[in-house]
């Protein structure tokens, strides 16, 4: 049912959407590693007056199992304000929820209700035969509808990856997206500058080269996805990709500038196979071309082997791992997660090609395992899946990477864990940890924060 | 009667952000240049103004040809169902791109017109505006000659209609863009898309009884 009004979760500008009031809730995908049991989406209580706080407040579980939950978004964000096709009296309700493994799509209602209900699943054949993807992972609402990113083809192919368009009403695959992918072939993350008509893509690998956990020799080889992708988002063509080099593999996460009158955005590199560094670079548009140079670079700890999983001993050192960050939306602080070394990391990016480190906290770790203080005990498993709420104060990590890679470097169990920190000052919140058998034996993954969050909406007016 | 119909419905047109003002402001913005949002508004008016206008002479043919009566039926069922599609349908205009030329933005506009049914709703005007001595028999030249007319009047019709909706878009676009700031989109923004649509029936029955 269309609204009178606009969505109150829509915003016209980042800035509109800085002072939007506090989550009352968050949403975590959450999976089961053996697929034994369904994965589920646990509703955690964020109201800080509320008695519920920081405990899991609703939960749903899917219908299947070995779905694999990884990342999800809406059905509608900001974007729909836009002003060459705007439709604002549609709402924000429905979490639209990709299992990376089954490449089912679920569409869950949110609406007046706590656990959200299921209301229909896309199976993976018809992603298949209307996409020719497979292995659908990241969600963006947009111009076309809905566009959800896939790490790999279908009737056996193991590639190219790609993005997928759906109906934003009725949730069915309308097909590809691309008219051209030029050389793109691998796939992970996208995003877009959507006032300048540009879509940019990540690379991660084929589903041969990570379901099964990280290849070594792929990774020595430099086989895993090194560059970037500039489209124009109009015409559904690429326009030139960006090599960041072979030795930086895994340019993963996308974050644009909120402002949409700029070109610029961050990307994190999980890892250097020269000396185990992981790094994040700014991609900009300067003399008519896109280009990406490295702003920060953050140094592998040396560490006796005998500390380390098997797949690390060889080289005596923690990598940080950079697997996810995420930027404010009013583009002044960028945060990092090194997910190996057990740290997350606050950067003033007001000048966003000189980034300055000016927080830092320690939660976990493979060497490290640094504790939270609302518990005590050994933490395993690091900071990853990074939101941050739309007024900038509050950041939500939570420690699990995807399930054949937390195995590998996280080999006595990655454990489960969410943890909350406030931005002013920078400080883990005490009150907020859900643990353990919160999760009910699952391990939480992404964030996504009631009427949207840091990396859920654009904006088309600065 | 027919000149404050044509220039009231303009008026209502340039009111709607969806009709162009919200996209001469955007651009206005982007470039931070108010001279940007001006020279988009006479692009966005042409796009109406060609929407409206084929309307106009769709109707100024047809009723050279046909019985004043005729063309009410089919002009007031073209309405109603128009606006029953409108009323039911839950599609919506679509299209990407932000980065458009001045030709460009017109064709927007002109799409963005017609999905909406702009110049369907002037068919109750445009049926009215049949010279006397309608169509029936006569001679040859007698057609043309009322078709003529009736095209000529029906395109002055939509001219005026676009004056009004080019000066209310130009004035709400100045006024966002210099005073009040698009944060008031949020509560300001109805949506009239419903209401549009039962307008657009109750003009086609309007029509049709006027049969």
């Amino acid at each position: 049912m269309a609204l009178w009004t606009p969505d109150p979760t829509f915003y016209p500008s980042p800035r509109d959407a800085a002072a939007a009031p506090g989550e009352r809730y968050a949403y975590v995908a959450a999976f089961d590693r053996q697929a034994a049991r369904p994965d589920a989406i646990a509703v955690l209580d964020t109201d800080p007056a509320s008695p519920g706080y920081g405990t899991v407040a609703g939960w749903t579980e899917l219908p299947n199992t070995g779905d694999e939950l990884h990342h999800f978004g809406w059905n509608a964000c900001s974007s729909a304000l836009c002003p060459y096709a705007p439709h604002p009296h549609v709402e924000r309700r429905y979490l639209v929820v990709p299992g990376i493994r089954s490449s089912r799509i679920h569409i869950l209602d949110t609406k007046d209700r706590v656990s959200p209900e299921i209301v229909k699943v896309v199976e993976a054949e018809e992603l298949a035969r209307r996409a020719g993807y497979s292995r659908p992972h990241t969600v963006h609402c947009g111009p076309e509808g809905l566009y959800v990113s896939a790490l790999g083809g279908a009737d056996g192919q193991d590639g190219p990856g790609g993005i997928a368009i759906l109906d934003h009403e009725s949730f069915e695959v309308l097909g590809r997206w691309e008219m051209d992918r030029g050389p793109q072939y691998l796939s992970y993350d996208f995003w877009w500058h959507i006032n300048h008509d540009v879509l940019v893509t990540s690379e991660w690998g084929t589903p041969s080269m990570i379901e099964n956990g990280l290849v070594g020799e792929l990774l020595l080889g430099r086989k895993y996805g090194h560059r970037l992708h500039f489209w124009d988002l109009r015409k559904r063509r690429h326009v030139q990709e960006v090599d960041l080099g072979d030795q930086y593999q895994m340019p993963l996460e996308l974050r644009p500038a909120h402002d949409p009158t700029r070109t610029y955005g961050f990307a994190g590199v999980v890892i250097s196979v020269e000396d185990l560094s992981a790094s994040v670079w700014i991609w900009f548009h300067e003399d008519g071309r896109w280009q990406a140079r490295k702003v920060v670079d953050i140094p592998a700890e040396p560490a006796d082997p005998a500390d380390l999983p098997d797949l690390l001993k060889p080289f005596g050192a923690v990598p940080p791992l950079v697997t996810d960050i995420d930027l404010s939306v009013d583009d002044q602080r960028l945060y990092v997660s090194c997910w190996g070394t057990g740290e997350l990391k606050q950067y003033d990016v007001s000048d966003p090609f000189k980034p300055v480190e000016i927080g830092s906290l320690r939660l976990g770790g493979i060497v490290r395992g640094t504790p939270h203080p609302a518990d005590g005990g050994r933490l395993r498993g690091g900071p990853q899946m990074v939101e941050v709420s739309r007024d900038g104060r509050r950041v939500y990590v939570s420690n699990s990477l995807y399930g054949a890679w937390d195995d590998q470097f996280y080999p006595e169990g990655v454990g489960a864990w969410l943890a909350k920190i406030d931005t002013e000052p920078f400080a883990l919140d005490e009150r907020f940890f859900p643990h353990g058998d919160d999760f009910r034996g699952l391990r939480p993954h992404q964030v996504r924060l009631q009427g949207g969050d840091a990396s859920s909406d654009s904006y088309c007016y600065p | 009667m027919t000149i404050a119909t044509a220039l009231l419905l303009g008026a209502f047109h340039g009111l709607n952000p969806a009709m162009g003002w919200l996209f001469a402001v955007a651009r206005g913005l982007q470039e931070r240049s108010r001279d940007k949002l001006l020279a988009s508004l006479p692009a966005i008016a042409a796009g109406h103004l060609g929407s409206v206008a084929v309307v106009a002479v769709v109707v100024g043919v047809t009723g050279s040809l046909t019985t004043a009566t005729a063309l009410s039926i089919a002009g007031g069922a073209v309405l109603v169902g128009f606006g029953l599609w409108r009323l039911l349908s839950k599609r919506h205009f679509r299209w990407v791109g932000m980065r458009l030329s001045l030709p460009q933005l017109a064709g927007w506009s002109f799409l963005m017109s017609s999905a909406h049914g702009a110049g369907l709703m002037l068919i109750p005007v445009f049926t009215g505006l049949r010279p006397a001595g309608p169509g029936q028999g006569g001679e040859h030249a007698g057609h043309l000659a009322h078709a003529a007319q009736s095209v000529t009047a029906g395109l002055g019709v939509a001219a005026l209609h676009t004056v009004g909706m080019l000066v209310v878009s130009a004035v709400v676009a100045l006024t966002v863009y210099e005073v009040a700031g698009l944060t008031v989109l949020r509560r300001a923004w109805f949506n009239v898309d419903r209401m549009w649509a039962a307008a657009l029936v109750a003009a086609g029955l309007f029509t049709l009884f006027q049969a």
